[in-house]
Formats: structure tokens, C-alpha cells, sequence
């Protein structure tokens, strides 16, 4: 139990020496990467495999689930320490090729650079690049990420031995002004996706005169794709406690609920872990460290709705109510929970506030923009070579992220398109690529920051439906408590329907554009005023593809079924019978050895026939537009 | 309250400081358009349609955004306008086309809009239709709902959770699947509804709406014939025949909100089965005969009896000029006090225990201060079923953080809403107020300064109190002392506290006690004649307050004035012209034990069904058939009045103009709405017309307001009123003078006792007089239900029966299973005094050893068993306990 200063001293020493088992252990330590995106892609058969393999060849060493490091798209991820040498992170690891790195690298001493993603240290392996010097990584500025991935989320002492709690201890000794006018100074805005700032919120809260006051963090995440907080959630949950510690001591709130959706059983698993952590040890409970500073946190799960993800949606929800936003004023700040001042924070920006006061202002101001301090996480998805979770300065561009650190498009493909802020952003095109990723720069673009999910998309993504795709998606979030989202997301998507099902006519787009704004300025709350924004954003910058659909009954992109058509090229067709056995309706006639013909009446454009040919370069193509009458 | 000015487009507005945008355009004339506003209602700003221009920044909705000084909105500006189209021609698509066939056409809310808006058809075309075909709901036998025509504004919801407070509705699924359903999508017949009907009235359109709906031709205010609270309704006419009934908005007690009954309750009126000739019982057969015929031989028989041979039994549903006239026949004809009526059955001992402790035996204070109380302790009270619309300001000044202690030996649905309940075994009130009131003295909880300056004999009282140590209380009422300790204290504490009782604590054989008790502990904790403070007897009859003001009293003339005075025994043989006698005559009890004795032999009864409503009732019909001649005077063939010789068809309330006096003691207008139907007469006449034809002056009056003047000069306490005052608003007695403004708190600073202070009666506790033992090992206790009115005369005569037809007992599982009884089995219960058959319901809102009935179903007189021990001072039957067995059929 921590009771003072003095305790706290001691128990930094005890962590760092705890760490030390890790970081300079004479026994060889592994890792393995067992959140939620590792799982997935099969980290616990790895460890699994692992700990045979220790226990067969009588290792005496320690294995550790870590959290995610945000290299998704090379997970199952492992690392080796061996107090000789550098530590070496492995990527894409199965069973059988983590019996062979504890065979080489753990007993033999050899690392296998074929599967390796990078060292770290000073010391270079040959054959093996710096794991911080690659290019997915070098242009990463990782703090909030700093810790994910590497200690173990389940041990209170790997928190505490990287800075964890010290922010509580610092921000303690200040008087809540203080604590505002760093917030301020540091330009900390909210990482949730409305931007407001941090320390202006906090300031109203602490104004109030009320018997109670709330810390809220918002776990909700429900833009589709995005899983920052998740992360966070499962590899740094104590980050999030320490940051709802701060906010409850500023504002004199004693009561704190994180509201985590309930499809994150691992991060509430992680999260409960880390409560009954910090509560034994005296961070959370009464009379925190010794002062008349008391603060209890309970877990409230989410029942699947994205609608409480919105602030006064998700209070109702605690509260017990349907989960339906109220107008606003009043702001939580003012009259949330129960009527009582209420700071809803997201969870990064609540770890953004323990290292702010971990470190300093400064610290964290040194990067991003003007009026976009600061780095942080964002989701990078779709048509990108690598996928996965990133950390960067504000103010760095999309083309940097995309291309340097994203490593481009796969394929050969051209870059098209990237959708920002999720459902409630925008598709940014070609020429803006050189957009800074800022809160201000986006919105002036037509698209916001939102959560941070980053989709791009290719030459081979039809925008229209891309819209049709996010709008089928708050359309069925809506709750709908108000006339225009309830009606309008509705309206909206059976227009899109229709242009994509080859319905649509040349009024429709005017149409769509005229609900679209109807229902961005007349809704109750940020679901219905964003909902339309894909829609906006792809009329305005992708008007052709609309064009193309009514006018030419045509989707330029080969997506839309109703408006392409598959044929077979009769000069590249060696009639193998290939696409005639795999097609589910019979629509080929194909005889061997003779040229094979689509129907296109039968036809359903499922794309079969298209991966089953086996000639090089394709003898299928799919052709946009209606089809012509053929002879078969 | 502050004024604000403002300006809304450029038009200088004064609003007051509280009030919304929205609110204060409307109030100057300035139309905005709006769907899920509702003046009632707390404002949720879903429907987006009244959103304005703020200061020339910002956009929001008009019914959220609170006024404020030098505010200037702009109603109209192109976003606006965008919002607005977009907004009206959504809701239209997704709505069906059908005005012309609507019932809500010319009066709904979402063609207001279209009409405002503009629609442009060919824009409209070019959106996708959506409506829907969901079912329609038309299990209730008064309204149908439609969610096809749902604009899901939300106004039912917010209406059920906050006027009425049973939160049936609520919003389900989600998005454009959202519609409003109940728990369960249940029918509303199997739902929690309670067919009030608020819903429907405020809906914006038609998706809920009364089942064949008839707009009435003229419309006509009065007041509601059923419960003691007087809501006032607007009868709709066509014809000649009633087709609806809405709340008056105008009333004070209920402000336009109403109950099923009040609502819905109208269709006896024009029942085919109302009395419309005189019958005259020939051979055992009623004959219809002509008014000369009955009237003649009623006066010629009523001339043969006088003195103790006569007995006449008012009406508590009556006009109090019907009352009056009545008993001033009884008493300036036939020479006898023995009138009385129902009263004796339900308030008596309201009426003998508070005239003892506080001199006037009413509600002390007024309805509408309900909702401002800190504290309201409900003992022995229903009142969700019993006084609904007196239920909705219960609850509502619960929202407004009231604590409400319930004390009852049911779990009534009112205790959903109860921070305490208190579950006292039936017949123990008298040790759990006593073993309170030992708690607030023990803690130092009581007034000190209140008992001293204004009550006698405390200490007397406080020497009673020995008895009642908490062991002893929980013992006896079998509550445990944490609770009881709790109660006290949240009483004592939470100031002003309100007190409310009904039959719980009057129908008792220690009933004027238990009141006693009730006046004690407001004594007690200063909680009297000040606001939302006072001894609340919720007088159950719509006219029983009047009845008894009347003089149907076998004491008193109108106005509590005793007979046995010399004093006031000349002051109305001066008034009517007539001798008087000084003797006080039979209470409702005692008459039919007199009539057994033979010394009455001759009843004169009108609108009361002793047959159903009497405790022992086959005691009550022996006396009925050994009477020589009986009159019963009533709007239909009550299960009393067939036993009659004559019988007198008489107006409702709907067809004669009079005065009815409500629980909180407001006198107000009822009005005549359709003419009598066929050959029927108001009871006044009626009494008039055999007087005359005694021969007896003083009964000339040509219209009701006649008699009203004499009321008022006669009675003190109604000295100010006459029709003119009583046009509006109605009054609250006491009203001495044409100038008083009436009187909605009692006792503020001198109590009508006669030293003028408030009198603590020291008690002990006497236990129910019939107790379970051996034979009959179950304690019968009765109750009522929301759908029907005591004998049910006027209530089983339409849709109410939809909703409830039949007795059921209420029994608490663990007693179900001793009997090996199954839910809706049917049952004979036993007492000493007969059996009755009946089906059962299981279910734990009953205690165990407690069964529960009403007495509103014929085929299940529950009265012929009930036990008619009575009160010594108010000498009102014990029918809240008796001992019974129950056997298998």
C-alpha cells in the first residue's frame, strides 16, 4: 500500500529492478504479442508452442504476453532479449517457427534474420535493420504506443518502472489551477474526434459548485476499423486509470466510470486487472497516497450500440436510460451524470494526460502543429501495405503516412482515396495528399480528425459505395430520437442504393447532396451531423463516379454488381473448364479445348471465374457498365 | 417572477425569466413550428422543426434554449429553412396520405406543419416512400394505436412516465426501426396501461386515438360523477346522446388531466338500461306507471308515517341541492333526523374523530398543494386506484424529491414510488402511529414550539404513549421497528409533511381512533394549517363531502350545526316555517336494525345499493323486505332498488344543474348537459313534488340556484356562495361572506375547536373486532379497483368491463399453496355471516393470512360476508377485517 512519497520511492526501486528481469535478464526472455490482433492472428497457439518448447529443452527462461505494438499486419509478433545481445523482434511467427527461433536464437545463439523485423540497441545484427530506423517506424513519434507492446499489461510494476503513477504523484503536489494552466500551455485537445480542448474543459468542470462530480472516459470506440483505444486498453490499461486519477483530483470528482463497448472482452479483462491492481496498491480507493484524496472507478460495458459513443448518449446509458443523446447545453461539464459536472474524456486522451504530467508541457508540445499539439495514434487500414496501428506527430502529412510509413499501395495499384475519422469523416482525394493530418487542416478538407481511423483506397474502390457503405453503417447506428437522422440516414441510403443497384437517376445526386446537408445542420447530435460527410465529400470530390453511375449506368471502379460485367477474352481463353465448374449459376458455357462464354443474364458477378482462371494476366475481365447483348 | 425583454424577428417581446424561446414566442402570438412540444411536458428538442437563429451565431432549438435578457432570434433564415423542408417533407413520405379519413384531420399537429413549411408535391415525389405496415393495436376497449401514423415525437412516453407516472411507453429498437411500444410490445390491454387516456388526448396525430371517435356538436363543462376529487370534464354532445368526455384544463384540482373513469366512464348515461318511468310494484311485478300515479301514492302512504317510523337515506353521488332538499323534507315533513348515507360506510369517523381534535372533520388542506409537500405519508390508501388524478400530484411532487412513506397492508402499485412502505397487518394503524409518534418524541423530533402555542393536552396524550415501546408495535403490527424508527423520523423531518388516509384508517371498529391517531401525529411534528401540511381524508364519493356539508346527517343540519341544540333547533324551525324535533336520529347502520325491531317501517332511499354496499349485506336486504313501503329513487334498477315498491327514475349528474363539494372542500358548478332522459326528473324535484303534494311549504323551488340561496343563508360555512361566485373556479368552504375568497387551508391560525387549539386525544390500542382463529383462519380485508366505482352501477355499463369484469381474490402465493390453489381458480369464501364465490389471483401484493376483494361485482357480493361490528363514536362498520375460510368449489 502506498501511503507516501517515501513508499512510492520504494516501490519505483522495486519496479525498476522488476524491469530489469526483463531487460537485462541472465535467462533468456521472450515475448509475445497476445492482444486482441495478435490473437487473431495466432499468438496463443504461438505461445503455446513456445512453452513446450521451454519445457523440453528445460529453458530456464520467462516467456511474457505483452500487448499490441501496432505492426498488425506482421503479427503474430515475438521478441527474444538475451542480456548478451540486442533484443530482436520477430514478425509473422506460427507454431513451427517459434520452435525453430527457440532452437536458433534462444538456445543457439543465432538470430534468424528471415523472419526478423528489427533489433533494438545500438549494437547492429547483420542482416537484421534497427527496429526504430525502418521505415514504418522512423517517422513514428511513439508515446502513447511507447509501452504497448513491450511491458506486460498485467503487471503493475513494468507501469510504475516506465514513469507509471508519477504523473499522479507530480500533478498531486500542484493546486488544480495549475494542473489547468499546463493542460492549456500544452495544447492538449481531445483524441475522442471532436478536438476541444482538454484543459478548457476540465476548467469548466472545476468551477462548478455540486454535491458530486464525475470522471468519464470513453471507451466506447465504435467507428468500424479503428481500434487505437483498444490497444491501449489491452496493452497500457493502467495509463488510463492514472490519467481519470488526474482529471478526479483536478476537478474534485471522487466517482470515475470507464464506459468500454462490451465486444472488448480482452481490454475489460485487462482493464478489471489493472483496477484491482491499482486499488491493492493504494492509487485508487480512499485516501489516496495518503491525502484526503479519495477516487473509485467502476467498469460499465456498452451493449452495442455506436449511438453511445456520443457523450450524453453514453451518460444515459450509465444512468440506466435508453441510450439516446440530449440536446446540449447543458454540457457535461456543467450537468452530466446524474446532473452532476461530468468530464467525459476519450482514453487516449486520458493517457495523453499521464505522460503530460509525467514529463512536462513541454514535453509534449515539442510536436505537432500550431493549433494540433502533440502526437497521436491513429488506425491505418484498407488498401495499404502496412496495416496497423501508428503513432505520429500532428502535422504530418497523409502522403507521409500513407506512403512512408504505410509503405504505399499494394499491388501496382494507384492511390485514390483515404477516408478520415471513420464514418463521420471524409474521403480525401489525390490531390489533397499533402494535407497536414491536423484538426483544422482535415475540416477545411470537408473531412474531421474523428478517433483516428485512417482507410485508403485504391483505384479499385468504387466511392459510391464507399458512401453507401458508411451511411448503411450510422444508418443503422441511429438511434432515432430525431426527424432528420432517423428519416434522412434512410433516405440517404435508399438513394445510394439505388445508384449503386443501377436505379439512380441525375436528380438523385442534387438530391442526395440537398438531405445530406438537411440532415448534417438539423440533427440532434454528432451521429446524424457527421453521417452525411462521406456523402458530401465523395459528391464534391468524386462527382464523376456519381456521374458515371446514373448517367452511363457504368461503376468506373468494377465494384458496383448491377453495373459491371464479367467476359471471358476470347483471344487469352485456353478453355480449361476452370470458370465453367466454379461457377454457382451455370452461366458459362465451356466446352474443353473450346472458347468459353459468359451469360451475362445468369450471371451474378460473384467473381469466381475471375480468380479461378489460371492464365497469366487474366482471361476473365470485368467490364464497367451494363453489359451488351451476347451471343453465346 | 422577472421579466425578460427580448426580441423574436424584430418584434419586442417581454418573457418571463424562466420560460423557453419557444414558450415565450407562442405566449406573444409568434408561431414557431413544433412537434415534440407539448406545454405539459418537459421539452426534449427531438423533432428539430422549432429551431431559430440565436444572437445571430448559432442555430438550436427554440424549446430548450432558455430566454434571456436582450435575446434576439430570427425564427427564419436559409439554414433554417433547409432544416425545416427537409424536415417536413421526411416525416410526410414516411407518414400515410389519408387526411380526409383521419380522425385527426383539421386538428392535426403534422398538417399544421406541412401547411407552415410548404410542401412541393413534385419534390416529395421524388423521395422514397417509407410508411410502414406495422399492426395496429386495438385491444383497449377506448383507443387504438396505430404506430403506422407514429411521428415518434415521444409525447405519450414523456406522458405516461411524468403526468401520470406508470411509464408504459417508451422508445424501442433503434433508428428508422424505432417505434414506441410497451414492455414486451405487449398489447396494451396486457401492458401496464391504465386506459387513462392522457396519451391520447395529447398525441400530435392520430396514432393514438379514441376507438370511433364522434365530434361533438356542443361541448359542456362540469364535473366528474365518480371519485371525491372533482376533476372538472367538458361533456361532448350529440344530439341528445354523450359522445365524449375531455379534461377542463380551466379546473384547478385537475388541470385537464383525467382518469379511465372520468375519461371514459360517460357511456352509463345514455345506457338503454336507465330508469326513464315511475315503476310501481304490483304483485310482486314493477309496473311503469305516470309520475302523477307514484307521486300521488308515495305522498299518501309518506302521510300515514311520521317521527321514528320513517328513515330516508341520501345520496352521496347526489347534488348537494338534492342533499339539502332531501334532508330538509326528512326533517320539516316527516318530522325525524333519521336521514343518513353513505358517509357512515367510509367517513364517519373523519368526521366524529377530527371534529374532536381539530373541530371541523374535513381535509384540512387543499389538492393542488400535493405537489410542493417535502413529505407525504399515505396510510390506508390506494390512491392510484382509488383517487388517480390526487395519485398523479403524489408522484410528481415524489419527482420533485418528496420522501413518501406508504403504510398499507397491500403492496399497492403506489409503492413503486414509496421510499418507505410500511406493511402493517389491517387493523393495527392505531400502534403503528403510536409507536411512530413514541419515536419522534424520543429522538426530540416533535415540534415543541407548534405543541405549545397551539394544542392542548399533550401531556395526557404523551402518558398514552407508555404502551407503545417499539417491541411492542412491531409485535402488533408486525413491521419491523428498523422501518418503523425510519418512517418516524423521515416524517418528523422532512417538512412541510402532507398526511393522506382513506378507508384504511376509517373502516374500523376503532376507526374514529385511528383518525385520532392520524390528527396526533400532524399535531404532533407542527404539520398543520400551514401549506402542504394537514390531515387529508380522501373523501371517496364525488359528493360525499356535500352530502354530510348538507346535513344527510342524523345529527346535524347543513353545516355541522347539531340538532340537539335549542339554539340551532330555532333557527331552522324559523327558516322552514315548521316544527323541529331535537332528538338525534338512526345512523345507516342502526336504521336497518331498527327496521328489524320494527320501529321503522317506511324507507325513502335515494342513489345508494345498501344490497352491495352494506358490511353484512344480508343483514341490511332482511331489514329491506320486512319494510312496509320503500322508495327508492335512483338511475337505474340498483340490486337495492328492486326489493322497492316504487321506484323513481331520477336525472344524472349529466342532466340537472347543481353544486358538488370535492374532498378538499371546493363547491363547484355541475352542470346540465342533455335533458333527462325519457321521463326521468332530478332528485330535488323529485323530493319537491311529493312535499307539495304533502302539502308542505318551503319546497317551491323553480331552479337549483333557489336552493343554493338557502343553503347559504342557512350555513354558515357556505354563507358566500352562490352560483354566480361558483361559475369558474368553484370555492373552498369556508366562504362566510359574498366577499370571501374561500378557504384552501384549514386551521391556519385558530383550530375550530372551542378552546381554538388543536387537541391530542391520548389512545390505546383495540384490536379488530372478528380476528382469525381456527375456523376461519384467513383475515378478509376489501379494496378497490382503478376500472370500477363501489357498487358499480355506472361503471359496468360499457368498455370498463373490457378492462376488469369480475371479482377476483387477491392471495398471497404461500396461502395459495397451503390450499393447493391454482391462479384463476374458482373459490367459495366463508365467513359467519355467509359465503360468496369468486375466482382468485395469486399474488404477493397480498401478505400472507391477508386476502384481498372489491365489492364491485354482483354475482360476488363481498359485503354479504363482510363483519358490520361497528365504531362506538362513528359507528361505521369494521369491513376492512373479518375472519374467513376459503374452500374449493
Amino acid at each position: 500500500m502506498i501511503r507516501s512519497e517515501q513508499d512510492f520511492k520504494n516501490l519505483y526501486l522495486q519496479a525498476t529492478q522488476e524491469w530489469s528481469k526483463v531487460e537485462s535478464s541472465m535467462d533468456p526472455v521472450m515475448t509475445v504479442g497476445t492482444a486482441t490482433c495478435g490473437r487473431s492472428a495466432g499468438s496463443l497457439e504461438v505461445l503455446e508452442a513456445l512453452q513446450n518448447s521451454f519445457k523440453t529443452c528445460s529453458i530456464n527462461g520467462s516467456i511474457i504476453e505483452v500487448g499490441c505494438i501496432g505492426l498488425c499486419y506482421n503479427e503474430p509478433l515475438v521478441t527474444i532479449i538475451k542480456n548478451s545481445r540486442p533484443a530482436v523482434f520477430y514478425g509473422k511467427i506460427n507454431p513451427k517457427r517459434a520452435k525453430e527461433l527457440v532452437e536458433q536464437h534462444v538456445l543457439g545463439d543465432h538470430p534468424i534474420p528471415e523472419y526478423a523485423l528489427g533489433s533494438l540497441g545500438e549494437e547492429k545484427i547483420k542482416g537484421i535493420p534497427r527496429f526504430f530506423d525502418t521505415s514504418t517506424l522512423k517517422p513514428q513519434v511513439r508515446k502513447i504506443l511507447k509501452k504497448c507492446g513491450i511491458i506486460d499489461p498485467t503487471n503493475l510494476l513494468h507501469y510504475v518502472a516506465h514513469d507509471g503513477y508519477n504523473g499522479l504523484m507530480r500533478a498531486m503536489k500542484l493546486h488544480p489551477t495549475q494542473i489547468i494552466e499546463e493542460l492549456k500551455s500544452a495544447g492538449l485537445r481531445g483524441r475522442g474526434g471532436a478536438g476541444f480542448p482538454t484543459g478548457m474543459k476540465w476548467e469548466f468542470a472545476v468551477g462548478q459548485k455540486a454535491e458530486r462530480k464525475y470522471i468519464v472516459c470513453n471507451a466506447d470506440e465504435g467507428d468500424p476499423g479503428a481500434f487505437m483505444n483498444r490497444s491501449v486498453l489491452e496493452s497500457d490499461p493502467h495509463a488510463v486509470l492514472e490519467g481519470m486519477l488526474i482529471a478526479g483530483y483536478t476537478i474534485g470528482a471522487e466517482e470515475g466510470y470507464i464506459y468500454c463497448r462490451a465486444e472488448y472482452p480482452l481490454a475489460l479483462e485487462r482493464l478489471r486487472i489493472a483496477l484491482r491492481q491499482a486499488e491493492d496498491m493504494g492509487f485508487i480507493g480512499d485516501g489516496i497516497l495518503g491525502t484526503d484524496l479519495n477516487f473509485h472507478i467502476k467498469i460499465k460495458e456498452g451493449a452495442g450500440a455506436f449511438v453511445c459513443g456520443e457523450e450524453t448518449a453514453l451518460i444515459a446509458s450509465i444512468e440506466g436510460r435508453r441510450g439516446m443523446p440530449t440536446t446540449r447545453p447543458p454540457y457535461p461539464a456543467i450537468s452530466g451524470l446524474w446532473g452532476m459536472p461530468t468530464i467525459i474524456n476519450n482514453v487516449e486522451t486520458l493517457a495523453s494526460v499521464s505522460l503530460l504530467f509525467q514529463n512536462s508541457p513541454e514535453w509534449f508540445a515539442q510536436h505537432g502543429t500550431e493549433r494540433s499539439k502533440g502526437t497521436k495514434t491513429f488506425s491505418l487500414a484498407g488498401k495499404v501495405r502496412n496495416t496497423g496501428l501508428i503513432e505520429v506527430p500532428l502535422g504530418i502529412t497523409l502522403r507521409q503516412i500513407i506512403f512512408d510509413i504505410g509503405g504505399g499501395i499494394p499491388n501496382d495499384r494507384e492511390f485514390k482515396a483515404v477516408q478520415t475519422g471513420g464514418p463521420s469523416g471524409g474521403c480525401i482525394p489525390k490531390d489533397l495528399l499533402d494535407t497536414p493530418v491536423d484538426y483544422d487542416s482535415l475540416k477545411a478538407a470537408g473531412s474531421i480528425m474523428g478517433s483516428g481511423g485512417l482507410v485508403v483506397m485504391d483505384e479499385d474502390t468504387c466511392m459510391v459505395d464507399v458512401a453507401r457503405y458508411f451511411l448503411d453503417f450510422t444508418r443503422k447506428e441511429s438511434c432515432g430520437e430525431c426527424v432528420p437522422c432517423r428519416l434522412g440516414t434512410k433516405q440517404m441510403l435508399d438513394i445510394l442504393n439505388d445508384i449503386t443497384g443501377g436505379n439512380g437517376t441525375t436528380e438523385d445526386i442534387d438530391l442526395l447532396a440537398e438531405l445530406a446537408e438537411g440532415v448534417k445542420l438539423g440533427s440532434l447530435c454528432g451521429l446524424g451531423q457527421t453521417a452525411p460527410n462521406p456523402v458530401l465529400t465523395t459528391i464534391r470530390y468524386f462527382r464523376d463516379e456519381y456521374e458515371a453511375h446514373v448517367k452511363e449506368k457504368r461503376c468506373p471502379a468494377r465494384v458496383c454488381k448491377a453495373l459491371i460485367y464479367y467476359r471471358i477474352i476470347p483471344e487469352k481463353c485456353i478453355g480449361c473448364q476452370s470458370c465453367f465448374k466454379i461457377c454457382p449459376v451455370n452461366a458459362i458455357n465451356g466446352e474443353p479445348k473450346k472458347v468459353h462464354v459468359i451469360d451475362v443474364e445468369t450471371c451474378i458477378r460473384c467473381g469466381l471465374c475471375y480468380s479461378s482462371c489460371p492464365v497469366k494476366g487474366n482471361a476473365i475481365e470485368i467490364i464497367p457498365g451494363l453489359p451488351e447483348k451476347v451471343e453465346v | 417572477m422577472e421579466n425578460v425583454k427580448m426580441i423574436i424577428d424584430g418584434v419586442e417581446i417581454t418573457a418571463r425569466k424562466n420560460m423557453t424561446v419557444l414558450e415565450a414566442a407562442l405566449e406573444n402570438g409568434i408561431y414557431i413550428p413544433n412537434l415534440c412540444y407539448h406545454p405539459d411536458l418537459k421539452p426534449v428538442g427531438i423533432c428539430r422543426l422549432c429551431m431559430v437563429e440565436i444572437n445571430g451565431k448559432r442555430l438550436d432549438v427554440a424549446c430548450k434554449t432558455p430566454v434571456e435578457q436582450g435575446m434576439q432570434i430570427r425564427t427564419e433564415n436559409p439554414e433554417i429553412s433547409k432544416i425545416r423542408k427537409i424536415a417536413a417533407e421526411l416525416l410526410i413520405i414516411n407518414h400515410p396520405a389519408s387526411c380526409l379519413s383521419c380522425s385527426e384531420n383539421m386538428k392535426c399537429e403534422l398538417q399544421k406543419i406541412a401547411n407552415y413549411v410548404g410542401v412541393d408535391q413534385a419534390h416529395i415525389d421524388r423521395l422514397k416512400k417509407g410508411v410502414k405496415e406495422l399492426p395496429v393495436d386495438d385491444s383497449n376497449p377506448f383507443f387504438v394505436y396505430d404506430p403506422n401514423r407514429c411521428i415518434l415525437c415521444g409525447i405519450c412516453i414523456r406522458t405516461c412516465d411524468d403526468v401520470v407516472g406508470v411509464g408504459n411507453f417508451e422508445f424501442a429498437y433503434r433508428g428508422y426501426d424505432e417505434m414506441v411500444s410497451t414492455f414486451g410490445s405487449r398489447p396494451l390491454l396486457e401492458s401496464r396501461c391504465v386506459s387513462c387516456g392522457e396519451c391520447v388526448v395529447r398525441c400530435p396525430v392520430s396514432a393514438l386515438k379514441p376507438k370511433s371517435p364522434v365530434v361533438p356538436s356542443r361541448e359542456v363543462k362540469t364535473i366528474c360523477p365518480y371519485c371525491g376529487v372533482g376533476c372538472g370534464i367538458i361533456l361532448g354532445v350529440r344530439g341528445d346522446k354523450i359522445v365524449s368526455s375531455e379534461g377542463d384544463r380551466d379546473n384547478p384540482v385537475n388541470r385537464g388531466r383525467l382518469c379511465v373513469k372520468g375519461r371514459f366512464g360517460h357511456e352509463f348515461v345514455n345506457h338503454p338500461d336507465r330508469l326513464v318511468t315511475p315503476l310501481i310494484k304490483k304483485s310482486g311485478q314493477f309496473i311503469e306507471a305516470s309520475w302523477e300515479e307514484a307521486l300521488n301514492l308515495i305522498a299518501e302512504k309518506f302521510s300515514h308515517y311520521s317521527g321514528e317510523q320513517f328513515a330516508a337515506l341520501s345520496s352521496a353521488k347526489c347534488t348537494n341541492e338534492d342533499n339539502y332538499v332531501l334532508q330538509k323534507f326528512t326533517r320539516a315533513v316527516m318530522h325525524t333526523n333519521t336521514i343518513d348515507h353513505c358517509a357512515r360506510l367510509c367517513h364517519a369517523p373523519s368526521v366524529a374523530g377530527l371534529a374532536q381534535s381539530f373541530g371541523s372533520g374535513a381535509m384540512t388542506n387543499s389538492i393542488g398543494e400535493i405537489a410542493e409537500a417535502k413529505c407525504i405519508f399515505a396510510i390506508g390508501t390506494n390512491t392510484t386506484s382509488a383517487h388517480p388524478v390526487l395519485a398523479y400530484e403524489v408522484k410528481e411532487a415524489v419527482r420533485r424529491g418528496a420522501k413518501l412513506i406508504v403504510a398499507n397492508p397491500k403492496r399497492i402499485d403506489l409503492c413503486e414510488y414509496a421510499d418507505i412502505f410500511l406493511q402493517q397487518r389491517p387493523g393495527t394503524d392505531v400502534a403503528l402511529l403510536m409507536g411512530m409518534m413514541r419515536v419522534i418524541i424520543d429522538e426530540r423530533l416533535h415540534d415543541i414550539d407548534f405543541i405549545s402555542k397551539r394544542c392542548d393536552n399533550f401531556e395526557e396524550f404523551s402518558q398514552s404513549l407508555k404502551e407503545f415501546d417499539l417491541d411492542t408495535v412491531e409485535k402488533v403490527t408486525r413491521v419491523k421497528k428498523e422501518i418503523i424508527v425510519e418512517a418516524a423520523i423521515t416524517y418528523a423531518t422532512h417538512k412541510p409533511g402532507m398526511l393522506l388516509y382513506a378507508m384504511g384508517i376509517t373502516q374500523h371498529t376503532h376507526g374514529t381512533d385511528n383518525v385520532l391517531a392520524t390528527s396526533n401525529i400532524a399535531l404532533l411534528t407542527g404539520n398543520v394549517g400551514k401549506p402542504s401540511t394537514g390531515v387529508n381524508p380522501l373523501r371517496g364519493q364525488n359528493n360525499v363531502q356535500g352530502a354530510c356539508d348538507m346535513g344527510a346527517l342524523p345529527n346535524v343540519y347543513p353545516g355541522y350545526q347539531r340538532v340537539n341544540i335549542p339554539q340551532i333547533n330555532q333557527k331552522f324551525e324559523k327558516a322552514w316555517e315548521c316544527t323541529l324535533s331535537m332528538e338525534v336520529g338512526l345512523t345507516h347502520t342502526e336504521i336497518f336494525d331498527a327496521i328489524l325491531d320494527g320501529k321503522v317501517k317506511v324507507l325513502y332511499q335515494m342513489g345508494e345499493n345498501p344490497a352491495l354496499s352494506e358490511a353484512n349485506a344480508g343483514h341490511a336486504l332482511k331489514a329491506i323486505d320486512k319494510l312496509e313501503f320503500f322508495v327508492a329513487q335512483d338511475i337505474f334498477l340498483t340490486e337495492t332498488a328492486q326489493h322497492a315498491n316504487v321506484v323513481l327514475p331520477a336525472a344524472s349528474f349529466a342532466e340537472k344543474d347543481g353544486t358538488f363539494t370535492n374532498t378538499e372542500r371546493r363547491v363547484q358548478r355541475v352542470r346540465k348537459v342533455i335533458k333527462p332522459v325519457g321521463q326521468a326528473k332530478p332528485d330535488w324535484q323529485i323530493v319537491c313534488e311529493i312535499a307539495r303534494r304533502m302539502k308542505k311549504p318551503g319546497f317551491d323551488f323553480k331552479h337549483p340556484s333557489q336552493i343554493m340561496e338557502e343553503i347559504s343563508s342557512l350555513t354558515p360555512s357556505y354563507g358566500g356562495m352562490t352560483y354566480d361566485r361558483l361559475e369558474v373556479k368553484g370555492l373552498q368552504w369556508p366562504c362566510p361572506s359574498v366577499t370571501h375568497e374561500g378557504t384552501p387551508i384549514l386551521h391556519s391560525e385558530f383550530f375550530a375547536t372551542i378552546t381554538g387549539k388543536g387537541k391530542f386525544m391520548p389512545l390505546n390500542y383495540r384490536p379488530s373486532f372478528e380476528l382469525p382463529d381456527d375456523e376461519y383462519p384467513l383475515l378478509l380485508t376489501t379494496d378497490r379497483s382503478l376500472y370500477h366505482f363501489h357498487t358499480a352501477t355506472m361503471t359496468r355499463k360499457g368498455g370498463l368491463q373490457v378492462l376488469r369484469n369480475r371479482e377476483l381474490v387477491e392471495i398471497n402465493p404461500d396461502d395459495a399453496r397451503v390450499l393447493h390453489l391454482r391462479d384463476g381458480e374458482m373459490v367459495k369464501v366463508i365467513s359467519r355471516r355467509g359465503a360468496v364465490k369468486s375466482h382468485i389471483k395469486v399474488s404477493d401484493v397480498a401478505p400472507k393470512g391477508v386476502i384481498s376483494m372489491t365489492f364491485h361485482f354482483a354475482e360476488s357480493p363481498t359485503n354479504m360476508i363482510t363483519s358490520d361490528a361497528i365504531d362506538p363514536v362513528a359507528k361505521i362498520p369494521e369491513t376492512k377485517v373479518c375472519a374467513v375460510r376459503i374452500e374449493k368449489v
